[in-house]
């Protein structure tokens, strides 16, 4: 048929959602086809769209989508480095290499994004404390940009267009191809059996309250992966508690059991939203935190299970009905014994909406400025049914007390965020959109997130 | 046992070539972009760790098919599967307007892909061995108000397929025609979904394997359309004229 279709897109978090021009190229050729015939309009790249708010959406214009732009193109099986098409997903990569001993140098809580969704918001994970974030892996990049010129990027050429682009939120041109270096995986050096895979031995601690969860992970920084759950509708003393998991690769490779996503079906039928309310999320959290009974306990886990637990039931996020929802994570810096977090914490458990899925995690100290998400500090990411001005007015008050505590909330998870706060929060924007502009003068990248916070056309 | 598939480069191609080379075949990509095809068999060796190779090959070129073939056994093995994968859809309106445009959708469909099954005979006969693979489509079935150019060509194609699965039965090479349904590739790209489900070019691909293996004649996919193209072509000519689908 046609190569661009009408189609009506969304998030994750299937809030907001609006309609464009698709179309899904095959090939390289079809790329440049698809970008040359998208008639003078704005256009945007799109991957497995796993950002929650509208940093993929671009309303009424052209959306290139490359979820078929998968091909691995080289791996280097001494140093690891993988050069891939843009559209590669983590789950691919770790289909194909967990098995042979290498593992993506970062992942996030879903293995269904594409590497150039990992690059666009230079995403992180749970070894943030001692790997970074994406980019610190990648070398190269191979870029389609304003006039329809491929540029190879990296460290020494393109620079400044390699840095804009991590984290650029696809602002900055067509990501291509990456190199991204995999990470040896410890146990797999005594893998002999095909059929074993490496796991991960995991102690999960819980812990009754921020101070705890700050102690606990302090001392849990040998650990190669660390993250946290936190109670968001927990107050007063409980303020911050919740349960700590900390894992590593573990020495001896174990047979692996396939576990099966559930049903879409199922999510579907209980996705008209009346599962998820205030009452059910909080007995829901009373329940987590209950059901980890004892202070610590130990066990090894399928690196699917310890990284991407809800990816086994497919579709979740209708669950939280027509509506959708609205993921808020915000970073603070460290210092004051995590009061900036507790305070943050505080006004969300008392403003009587209910989060649920609250992830806490204290990152390490790189950070890449620009658009760039992570910083030193302490980042928490809670889940909202998404109910109106009621919440839209309690994210605003946040937002400002974010950006006082010198944090700032990340893009990939946003949908709301206001001008005049995102300037707050990511001071070094102006020095980025330079760059963008210089890189497409005539803002031929765009998309509705860049539209609202000021990141294309005029910066007024 | 070597697959070779010409048209290498489109969903259904890719999904058939990813189902061989995970049973550890090696694969011989043919297409006429050169520089996607090799992209493509550097990713199946990557993922699969089985040889691959990319090779120049237009359906419209017709005396360059037999040496295609014999090039890509040379290099990997003598071929067991060959697919016949490529197809233009064209864009019926302009075929009824632009003679040109209706003669390439008539000639790749037909002559193109009657000239490749015969390329793979020439080569898999003397050996008493091989599957020639020809996708055709369902829309062979019966001649159509829209777009009765691509149908036709895919009709004449099953037709020819038919012939040669009885010619070469006499010498051990198996013919399958595989008439698809609808597929979710660039051609079906934008069609209205929901109304009529839309099958993945994977399990078009499993289907396909399958089929090869148990050595079946035609297959349809999904099963239902064979249900369906029974009740369109029932329908008395003197009704199908009035109907505009
Ligand atoms: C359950 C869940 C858990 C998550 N956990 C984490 C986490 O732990 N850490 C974390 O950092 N993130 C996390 N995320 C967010 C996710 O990693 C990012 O939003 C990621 O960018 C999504 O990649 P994608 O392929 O889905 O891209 P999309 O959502 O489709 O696009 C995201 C951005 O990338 C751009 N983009 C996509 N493809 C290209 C391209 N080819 N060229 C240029 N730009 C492109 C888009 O324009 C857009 O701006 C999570 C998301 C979910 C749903
Ligand atoms: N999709 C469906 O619903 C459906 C239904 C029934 C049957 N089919 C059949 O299934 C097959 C694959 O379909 P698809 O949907 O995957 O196709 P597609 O995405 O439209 O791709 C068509 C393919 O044919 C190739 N091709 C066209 N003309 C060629 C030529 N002259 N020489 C060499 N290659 C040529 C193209 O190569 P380039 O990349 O070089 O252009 C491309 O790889 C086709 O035969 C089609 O008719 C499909």
């Amino acid at each position: 048929m046609g190569r661009w279709a009408e189609q009506q897109v969304a998030g994750w978090g299937r809030y907001p959602s609006t309609t464009a021009l698709v179309a899904r190229p095959e090939t390289r050729r079809d790329i440049e086809a698809a970008f040359k015939d998208r008639e003078g309009s704005p256009v945007l790249a799109q991957g497995m769209r796993r950002s929650y708010g509208d940093a993929a959406l671009l309303k009424g214009c052209r959306v290139i989508d490359f979820t078929h732009i998968n091909r691995m193109l080289s791996f280097d099986e001494h140093e690891g480095w993988l050069r891939c098409e843009a559209g590669v997903t983590i789950a691919e990569i770790v289909d194909v290499f967990l098995e042979r001993g290498w593992f993506p140098p970062v992942v996030p809580g879903t293995k269904y994004v594409t590497v150039a969704g990992a690059l666009a918001s230079d995403i992180h994970g749970k070894n943030h404390h001692v790997a970074g974030s994406w980019s610190d892996h990648v070398r190269r990049v191979e870029l389609l940009t304003a006039n329809g010129e491929v540029v190879t990027c990296d460290r020494a050429t393109n620079s400044d267009l390699f840095w804009a682009t991590a984290g650029g939120q696809g602002l900055t041109g067509m990501i291509l191809a990456m190199d991204v270096r995999l990470g040896r995986v410890r146990s797999s050096t005594t893998a002999s059996d095909a059929d074993q895979v490496p796991m991960i031995d995991v102690e999960t601690i819980r812990v009754p309250d921020l101070a705890t969860f700050l102690q606990v992970s302090a001392a849990s920084h040998q650990r190669e992966y660390t993250v946290g759950w936190v109670d968001g509708t927990a107050r007063g003393r409980g303020t911050g508690r919740g349960v700590l998991m900390r894992g590593d690769w573990s020495a001896a490779p174990r047979r692996a059991v396939r576990r099966r996503a559930a049903r879409a079906s199922m999510a579907r039928y209980l996705g008209s939203g009346w599962l998820i309310n205030s009452a059910t999320i909080k007995s829901f959290n009373t329940f987590y935190y209950r059901r980890h009974i004892r202070r610590a306990t130990a066990r090894t886990v399928d690196a699917d299970r310890f990284f991407f637990p809800l990816d086994a039931v497919q579709g979740w996020n209708v669950l939280y009905g027509k509506r959708g929802f609205l993921q808020y994570q915000f970073v603070v810096p460290p210092g004051g014994g995590g009061d900036r977090v507790a305070a943050i914490l505080e006004a969300i458990a008392s403003s009587g909406i209910a989060a649920s899925l609250g992830v806490i995690k204290e990152f390490g100290e790189r950070a890449h400025g620009g658009l760039s998400f992570p910083a030193p500090g302490i980042t928490v990411a809670l889940d909202f049914p998404n109910t109106g001005t009621r919440l839209l007015d309690l994210l605003d008050r946040l937002d400002d007390a974010v950006a006082s505590a010198g944090g700032r909330v990340y893009l990939a998870k946003d949908a709301r965020l206001g001008r005049e706060s995102f300037r707050r929060m990511y001071p070094d924007w102006s020095r980025w959109k330079e760059v963008r502009d210089a890189a497409d003068p005539d803002q031929v990248f765009q998309s509705d997130l860049g539209r609202r916070l000021g990141l294309v056309g005029d910066a007024s | 046992m070597t697959v070779l598939i010409l048209g290498a480069t489109s969903p259904i191609a890719r999904a058939i070539a990813r189902e061989y080379a995970m049973r550890g075949n090696p694969i011989a990509l043919a297409a006429r972009d050169v520089a996607e095809v090799a992209r493509h068999a550097s990713d199946i060796t990557i993922r699969y760790g089985v040889k691959a190779r990319g090779y120049a090959f237009d359906a419209l070129e017709y005396d360059r098919h037999r040496e295609t073939v014999a090039e890509a056994a040379r290099d990997l093995g003598p071929i067991e599967v060959g697919v016949i994968a490529f197809g233009d859809l064209g864009d019926w309106q302009r075929s009824v307007t632009d003679p040109t445009a209706a003669r390439a959708v008539l000639e790749t469909n037909f002559v193109g892909a009657a000239s490749t099954a015969e390329a793979l005979a020439q080569h898999m006969a003397p050996r008493r061995s091989g599957t020639i693979v020809g996708l055709s489509s369902v829309a062979g079935e019966r001649g159509r108000y829209s777009n009765y150019f691509y149908g036709s060509s895919k009709g004449a194609f099953s037709l020819y397929l038919q012939g040669l699965r009885a010619r070469l039965y006499h010498e051990g090479v198996h013919v399958l025609t595989v008439k698809p349904g609808l597929i979710d590739t660039p051609m079906t790209w934008g069609l209205r979904r929901g109304r009529i489900p839309i099958a993945s070019p994977e399990s078009l691909a499993r289907a396909i394997t399958r089929g090869v293996e148990r050595r079946r004649d035609v297959i349809y996919h999904p099963w239902f359309w064979k249900w369906v193209m029974g009740l369109l072509r029932a329908v008395p000519e003197s009704r199908w004229k009035r109907i505009k689908i």
